[in-house]
């Protein structure tokens, strides 16, 4: 995976990793979770993430899109060691964080971030709203210059948030200015890329889009790296560069914003695209894609090209061969046999 | 498509100035202040809104399924020219699932956990179907399973709901709502928990149904793009008071009211310049304890108080179009029409999915 990157980041990016080097580089990664079905139950494994490569560049906003159960949240929660990988390898600014114990992790933290879901659940309720931004610093032993409480604040207000409410505890918050006090918290230790799972999807739409529009400022300002992980195509597609699609564990295809939304090749993506209800398409009911089924069981997925079974173009070579990750003929990448070809309409 | 004008009169259902109120230790709360709307067999009407504009709270009220304690109710709802206001639990008990049934968010809180798919269907069926012997439900569940499109369904019908999958769950809350063919459908965010690929499943399927069973349909939900797809009417309320009502091209494509326009700013589109900032609406939706005075949206209204107008003293009425003769669309906005005409084409036209 080849990618442009702008002269200016590439000299600072320089500075802590070898030149041309992408910031964050996944190889061959897999999460197989164990179950047991009863208790004599032959053990069997849900293939979570089962093999995926992707790159991320300094300052490049990758989103992850795919319905549920595909892994997305998986790959998020892997890439900040949240949780341990079954094999493969996470290379973080060219070091290899895939094993790192905890303490040696501890730094790393501090340039990787992670934004959770649900704004509710995600802070603690007991603690005020300046301890809460205030636990990463204190938990990496930082002093910023002009003490804790300055730098919260100004954390708060560049997340838009009052800065006297630093005494306040989350449930005096709304959804939307929750979200924010996790952003706030998320850049207390000037990251360098931030993992976002789902960070708008617990919102009513007003206020999403007051929060995407934050998420964007920030990226542009402070030049972070996002991997975006969203089920929502509109959302992804106004925040990211680059997408990977995933389906049943794997990358189904990866490519620009242009590329993905505009002429897919996956015939998944294009269903997906389909799928979405549009109000530009209002009154125009014709040519959707309807999938038909339900996504299959991870712990025992098909054969050859897992999106064969609800896949209109299929035969009998994708029940054999699995199709590997190529460049196809209208840019992007993508494992297909019979790639769509031409724009999306 | 119909106008909503066509419905009027003799549809089957009607809501007028429905208020329901909740008393609680900090006030009194006005979930729903005055909201009127009607749906006829083979119509569908999507009422929009962020949570807590009372959308769930006025389609509760049609099922009766407020607490007369807790609650105060008044107004009319007029289902099939009967008034359910005030009725009692008896005649409430009639009333649901064989005339009025329902679809919730949620198909795995809303399925008991404990009994089969099938026997949850067949105790639906015999409440209202008392004679029915316990084989003829059971043949009507498995026919029902069947119409829903759920595969082997003589088979699946002796599963338990944590055996079906976020769909299948769904479609088979369909089934029950449907087993006894209900004149009046409420879907109270039908698809918000499913996968896109599946959202598309199910809207087609309440689509045939309602084609088949020739019911009408309330399809509540936060999703322009789901209203956009199957409704006929839309109802786009704010703080419990309608804020815009008409046919689904008017109040999407010729949206009248801020409100309307902030929400189709705020949505980020598969098209379109994908750089361009999204115009999200300020602030937060009031508490509704304590609704601001006047026009309850215009402490957020990019446009309020442009006239210096009664914005934060006189709740705006919800008035027809005069202009632009379009029969059945009203709007409650102080903003004169050609005002709101001219700011529409200006500023909302360009961005989102208002296009």
């Amino acid at each position: 995976m080849t990618n442009l990157v702008v002269p200016q980041q590439a000299a600072a990016a320089t500075r802590t990793r070898p030149p041309g080097e992408p910031l964050l580089k996944v190889e061959g990664l897999v999460k197989h979770f164990p179950v047991r079905s009863g208790l004599f139950g032959a053990k069997q494994h849900v293939r979570a993430v089962d093999g995926i490569d992707f790159t991320v560049d300094p300052g490049e906003t990758l989103g992850v899109v795919g319905e549920s159960g595909c892994g997305k949240t998986t790959t998020g929660r892997m890439l900040v060691r949240l949780l341990e990988p079954t094999s493969g390898k996470i290379t973080f600014e060219g070091r290899d964080i895939t094993h790192m114990n905890r303490s040696s992790l501890r730094p790393l933290r501090q340039d990787m971030q992670i934004i959770f879901q649900d704004p509710y659940s995600s802070l603690n309720p007991r603690h005020t709203v300046g301890r809460i931004v205030a636990m990463p610093l204190s938990v990496n032993g930082i002093e910023p210059a002009g003490g804790v409480k300055k730098r919260v604040q100004e954390l708060l207000e560049i997340v838009g948030l009052n800065p006297e409410h630093y005494n306040r505890y989350p449930h005096e918050f709304s959804g939307g200015q929750r979200q924010r006090i996790g952003v706030a918290r998320a850049l207390a230790l000037k990251p360098k890329m931030i993992v976002a799972d789902e960070p708008v999807s617990a919102l009513d739409v007003s206020i999403q889009a007051q929060v995407i529009n934050l998420l964007r400022d920030l990226q542009r300002e402070f030049n972070l790296a996002f991997v975006f992980i969203a089920h929502d195509l509109a959302v992804v597609r106004h925040f990211c560069e680059r997408i990977a699609v995933m389906y049943l564990g794997k990358i189904v295809e990866v490519g620009s914003r242009q590329q993905i939304y505009e002429q897919p090749s996956h015939p998944y993506t294009k269903a997906l695209l389909s799928a979405v209800p549009d109000v530009t398409k209002l009154g125009a009911s014709l040519g959707r894609i309807r999938l038909e089924g339900d996504v299959p069981t991870p712990i025992n997925p098909p054969s050859g090209c897992r999106f064969r079974t609800r896949c209109w173009k299929a035969q009998d070579l994708c029940a054999q061969v699995e199709p590997p990750l190529d460049p196809k003929p209208n840019g992007s990448i993508a494992a297909c046999h019979f790639p769509e070809v031409g724009p999306l309409r | 498509m119909t106008t909503p004008q066509t419905a009027h009169g003799g549809a089957y259902l009607q809501v007028r100035d429905l208020r329901v109120q909740f008393s609680t230790e900090d006030g009194v709360v006005r979930a729903v202040d005055g909201v009127s709307f009607s749906v006829d067999r083979g119509q569908t009407l999507g009422i929009v809104g962020e949570s807590g504009s009372g959308k769930s709270v006025s389609s509760l009220a049609v099922l009766g399924l407020h607490d007369p304690k807790k609650s105060r109710i008044s107004g009319e709802i007029l289902v099939n020219g009967r008034n359910v206001v005030g009725l009692d639990d008896n005649e409430l008990r009639k009333l649901r699932g064989r005339d009025v049934a329902m679809i919730f968010q949620d198909p795995l809180s809303s399925l008991h956990p404990y009994y089969t798919i099938g026997k949850q269907i067949v105790a639906a069926y015999r409440i209202h179907h008392p004679n029915a012997s316990k084989s003829l439900a059971r043949k009507h569940a498995i026919d029902m399973l069947g119409r829903v499109g759920i595969p082997q369904p003589a088979k699946r019908i002796d599963g338990y709901p944590h055996e079906f999958s976020g769909g299948m769950r769904q479609r088979a809350m369909i089934a029950m709502a449907l087993v006894n063919d209900p004149d009046l459908l409420i879907a109270d965010e039908p698809t918000t928990a499913l996968d896109v690929t599946v959202q598309a499943q199910i809207l087609d399927l309440i689509e045939d149904l309602q084609r088949d069973f020739n019911a009408a349909v309330i399809l509540i939900t936060h999703d322009l793009g789901v209203v956009s797809q199957i409704a006929d009417d839309v109802l786009v309320m704010y703080a419990g008071r309608v804020a815009e009502y008409g046919s689904a091209e008017q109040v999407l494509r010729q949206a009248q009211h801020p409100y309307t326009w902030g929400l189709l700013a705020s949505v980020p589109s598969l098209h379109g310049d994908a750089d361009e900032d999204l115009k999200p609406i300020k602030g937060n939706p009031p508490s509704l304890i304590n609704v601001p005075p006047g026009c309850a949206f215009h402490p957020r209204c990019r446009y309020a108080m442009l006239n210096g107008g009664p914005c934060d003293i006189e709740v705006p009425q919800l008035l027809p179009l005069l202009a632009t003769h379009e029969p059945g669309h009203t709007v409650a906005c102080h903003l004169p029409e050609r005002q709101r005409k001219s700011i529409y084409e200006q500023d909302i036209a360009a961005v989102g999915v208002a296009i």
